[in-house]
């Protein structure tokens, strides 16, 4: 995936998580945890739609790596 | 013939309106069927019935009604009763309840309808309504919220001049609005929660003399278990610690069931089974602590896909009115990001709430030696007409058990 449709994909996943979030005000090195308000369950889901898009299986270790815009468009464009 | 009642879905609720009946008179319902959506402060419940017959006339949809207001008429299976279901054209749905094809007459429904025809009904005894029939009914439609306007009526109700005049104070509002004026299904009214929550704590601090206790417990083994259990699976299919959290004390309440039910009448009566309620923040403000039923005898993923489904549920509307009134205790876990600890408030009429701070890294005697190890503090607030810190004390520690034997849990 490029990192465009990476972002649509985030964006899209988020819209069902936090449907009042808007994810072009966060910016690319803040911990969208913080500043999108999400707990442990809305992350968890989160990371399912980031994979089920993506293919690529995320496994928890790797769950800081997507913390944050900039660290989930690179993890998930390699 | 038995009255299907407007039921009190929490402490904190005293009016709620049908939006929408799932069933027609005639429709032959049974105990758990759910039969109509309720707007509450808590958003669209899906209220069951609990009886078992044959549905006789119905509340009108779109008004208030306070708990305990007749909802629908219910002729028992067995009873010979009138032959509502054959002769009687279904009543349609939004129309005014039809003439009674009863012959008792339906006395408690209408006395207990508020609405701008009742303004003795709202004098008896409606604290939540400062805001008058028509300013609300305005205020909607203009799109504004009426309950946060000032009012300048009798005892600072809120009139239909003050909804016009807030109106024409803000030109960008004054647009009549297209949308409905109900908010999206299972969306609630941020300022009537608060208003709700703010009651029912008051008589929780008002009335239960709390108590309480903490224990702080390494999770080490719990976390390493967890680490292991998601190593390998995809992520639908993956724990959160909140699980083995909940799991733990459902077990220790086994244990400890003087803390789990209900203080009534006096006396504590013993819940008919551990029915979690969960804590759940909404987005946008506010709580709902719907039950996870009979938590004790889930498995740790049956749980997962519990509290998933009802945190969904309780965020975008259908929680089930069983849920809302089942809760034997409720649980309070912060989470990640949440404090350390927390000090609950006893939501009446249980007699128990247990929270779980944010899991910090501390230093731990373990073996003789200091370590850094996870650890989680857990506390209980509890209700001392039911029980004593001695009892107390005895759920803390077998919570603190069976969280060191994870793969028991």
């Amino acid at each position: 995936m490029n990192p465009a449709d990476i972002r649509q994909l985030a964006t899209d996943v988020l819209a069902g998580i936090a449907p009042e979030a808007d994810l072009s005000t966060v910016a690319e090195h803040e911990d969208l945890r913080e500043t999108l308000d999400l707990d442990s369950m809305d992350f968890l889901n989160f990371i399912i739609g980031l994979s089920q898009g993506s293919g690529v299986p995320i496994p928890e270790s790797d769950y800081p790596r997507l913390f944050t815009l900039q660290g989930l468009v690179a993890y998930l464009s390699r | 013939m038995a009255d299907f009642l407007m039921p009190a879905l929490g402490a904190d609720m005293e009016t709620g309106t049908v939006v929408q009946w799932l069933v027609q008179p005639g429709a032959r319902v049974k105990p758990g069927d759910v039969v109509a959506v309720v707007e509450t402060h808590k958003g669209a419940i899906d209220v069951e019935c609990f009886l078992d017959g044959v549905i006789g006339e119905l509340a009108p949809v779109g008004t208030s009604l306070r708990v305990g207001a007749v909802l629908a008429r219910v002729v028992g299976a067995n009873e010979p009763g009138p032959s509502i279901p054959s002769v009687t054209p279904a009543v349609q749905i939004g129309a005014a309840v039809a003439p009674p094809v009863v012959t008792r007459a339906p006395a408690a429904m209408p006395a207990a309808v508020v609405s701008d025809a009742g303004p003795a009904v709202l004098a008896a005894g409606s604290r939540r309504a400062r805001v008058s029939p028509a300013a609300r009914r305005r205020a909607q439609v203009l799109g504004l919220q009426a309950d946060a306007l000032r009012g300048t009526g009798p005892d600072g109700v809120v009139t239909l001049a003050d909804v016009e005049r807030a109106a024409a104070h803000s030109p960008s509002m004054a647009v009549p609005v297209a949308a409905p004026p109900r908010a999206k299904p299972g969306g609630f009214d941020a300022a009537q929660m608060r208003q709700a929550i703010a009651a029912a704590m008051s008589r929780s601090k008002r009335e239960i003399p709390h108590y309480y206790l903490a224990e702080s417990i390494d999770i080490a083994a719990a976390q390493a278990w967890l680490d292991a259990w998601n190593r390998d699976r995809p992520p639908p299919d993956r724990l959160l610690s909140a699980v083995l959290l909940l799991k733990a004390t459902a077990l220790a309440l086994r244990e400890v069931p003087q803390l789990n039910g209900f203080y009534e009448s006096g006396q504590f009566r013993p819940g008919d089974g551990i029915h979690i309620g969960w804590a759940i923040a909404l987005r946008g403000g506010g709580l709902v602590a719907p039950a996870i039923h009979h938590a004790d005898q889930k498995t740790l993923p049956e749980l997962m896909t519990a509290l998933r489904d009802l945190v969904q549920r309780a965020r975008a509307g259908g929680l089930r009115s069983s849920e809302l009134t089942d809760p034997t205790i409720t649980v309070s876990s912060l989470g990640d990001r949440g404090a350390e600890s927390v000090w609950g408030v006893i939501y009446p009429p249980q007699v128990a709430i247990v929270g779980f701070g944010r899991v910090l890294p501390q230093p731990r005697v373990v073996d003789g030696q200091v370590l850094p190890r996870p650890v989680v503090n857990a506390s209980l607030a509890a209700d001392h007409r039911a029980s004593d810190g001695h009892l107390g004390g005895q759920l803390l520690v077998a919570i603190h058990r069976w969280l060191q034997s994870p793969e028991t849990l």
